[in-house]
């Protein structure tokens, strides 16, 4: 069941999220809620998918026990603020961040990890 | 040139969006320009309950519904952009993006609205996530049964701090006055609640910890005594700035760097005009802003038609 509201495809069982991972070369994945930390990060990963065609763009709800390979994943642990946010090149998780991020810092981690 | 808008407005809160709903349904061509995220304070607004006409509703929801109404009258908005130069002399104003491209307009609005203040203290940045936050019904639930500390003493931190009694075992307040600004009713009911204590007149200086936030450090601004306090969160809700920095030196501002406008929403340059939280004004509320984007739509609108009028006069005489 689809729980957030934005344009971004949002994955709803972890054998889509499997499947997506390891059939993409570089997967963005912004796992949290409709809520003040989360909503911007949706709003730049919509713009993001304009500029970016190298990257895929997904969302996944927090809620959902189908998120628990993003939320139990070894790089959220300690992980205090929504949405987490994670990254995999190659089916691997490169990099993974807590809370909000804006455009800027995200274009950063995409162009660190995704060259 | 370019074409020309009649009007730009910059920013995409609820007075900038108010004023593209007006100025678009007034037959204006209109851009809306926009740093952050569409919506700007009110979707970091988890619950409205006092807006009028509408029941209790979700702040991204008063958002997107504010944005939709926007495009439906034919307004442009262009969200995430970094703007680099602004020309407001003269009868047509021109705002830069850092990208290169560059948007003309007969009159612009400016309504940057406002961020939040952070404490900018060592370690804040490093925990943030992991353990500093700026958002209880975000990640309160992080913190179940954990000790946090609440930064403030306005309205938003009293009412957070008590939000987040729901999960912490205790909490402690930080404060630098040796009162609170916030309304009777949420004083009242902070000193009332047995998981909350106080620390007045005091600041943080330092969050430390390894992987999460283990301590902070309290300087008493009295006594200058320093001390350390365990605690396994931070929440910051120590109010906003207004987003003027770059319109220094461009439009008249005052010592907190708010525009100064007259009732008409107009500035100091005929044809910039500016609404929402960035202005001169003691209450800072949707409703507020919302009046704020529909005068200075409506006065922009005026000063087109005045504009035309003048040149068409110039062109027959």
């Amino acid at each position: 069941m689809k729980m957030l509201e934005t344009a971004v495809h949002e994955i709803e069982t972890a054998a889509e999220l499997e499947k997506i991972i390891n059939g993409n070369e570089n997967v963005m994945v912004c796992c949290g809620r409709m809520g003040p930390m989360c909503i911007p990060v949706y709003d730049a990963m919509e713009e993001l998918e304009e500029e970016r065609p190298d990257v895929k763009f997904y969302v996944m709800g927090f809620d959902t026990p189908e998120a628990a390979p993003i939320r139990n994943a070894p790089m959220c642990r300690g992980f205090m603020g929504l949405p987490f946010t994670v990254y995999y090149k190659n089916g691997k998780m490169v990099k993974a961040t807590s809370s909000i991020q804006d455009k800027e810092e995200i274009t950063a981690i995409l162009d660190q990890f995704f060259v | 040139m370019d074409e020309v808008f009649d009007v730009i407005i910059l920013g995409a809160g609820a007075a900038g969006l108010t004023a593209g709903i007006y100025s678009s349904r007034a037959k204006l061509s209109t851009l809306i320009l926009n740093e952050g995220p569409i919506g700007g304070q009110m979707i970091l607004t988890d619950e409205i309950a006092n807006y009028p006409g509408v029941e209790t509703t979700r702040g991204y929801i008063l958002a997107n519904t504010m944005k939709k109404q926007a495009k439906d009258f034919g307004c442009i908005i262009k969200s995430n952009v970094k703007i680099s130069d602004y020309q407001f002399e003269g009868t047509v104003k021109s705002v830069k993006l850092e990208d290169g491209r560059e948007f003309n307009a007969r009159a612009v609005i400016l309504a940057p609205g406002g961020k939040p203040r952070t404490l900018n203290i060592p370690g804040e940045n490093n925990f943030r996530g992991k353990g500093v936050s700026y958002c209880a019904t975000c990640d309160g639930e992080f913190f179940t049964g954990k000790e946090l500390v609440v930064v403030g003493g306005g309205n938003s931190a009293l009412e957070e701090a008590v939000t987040l009694t729901k999960y912490a075992s205790k909490i402690t307040i930080v404060h630098q006055f040796d009162h609170f600004q916030a309304f009777e009713h949420a004083v009242q009911e902070v000193k009332s609640n047995p998981k909350i204590s106080f620390i007045m007149e005091s600041e943080l200086r330092e969050i430390r910890g390894t992987n999460s936030v283990e301590k902070v450090i309290i300087e008493n601004l009295v006594t200058h005594q320093v001390s350390e306090l365990k605690t396994d969160g931070v929440f910051v809700f120590i109010g906003y700035l207004p987003n003027t920095g770059s319109l220094k030196g461009i439009v008249a501002l005052n010592d907190r760097n708010e525009i100064i406008v007259d009732p008409d929403m107009n500035t100091n340059i005929p044809g910039v005009f500016a609404a929402g939280d960035c202005i001169v004004k003691r209450y800072r509320q949707v409703t507020t802003a919302v009046a704020d984007g529909t005068i200075a739509a409506l006065a922009a609108s005026n000063y087109i038609n005045e504009m035309k009028v003048k040149q068409r006069n110039l062109i027959t005489a």
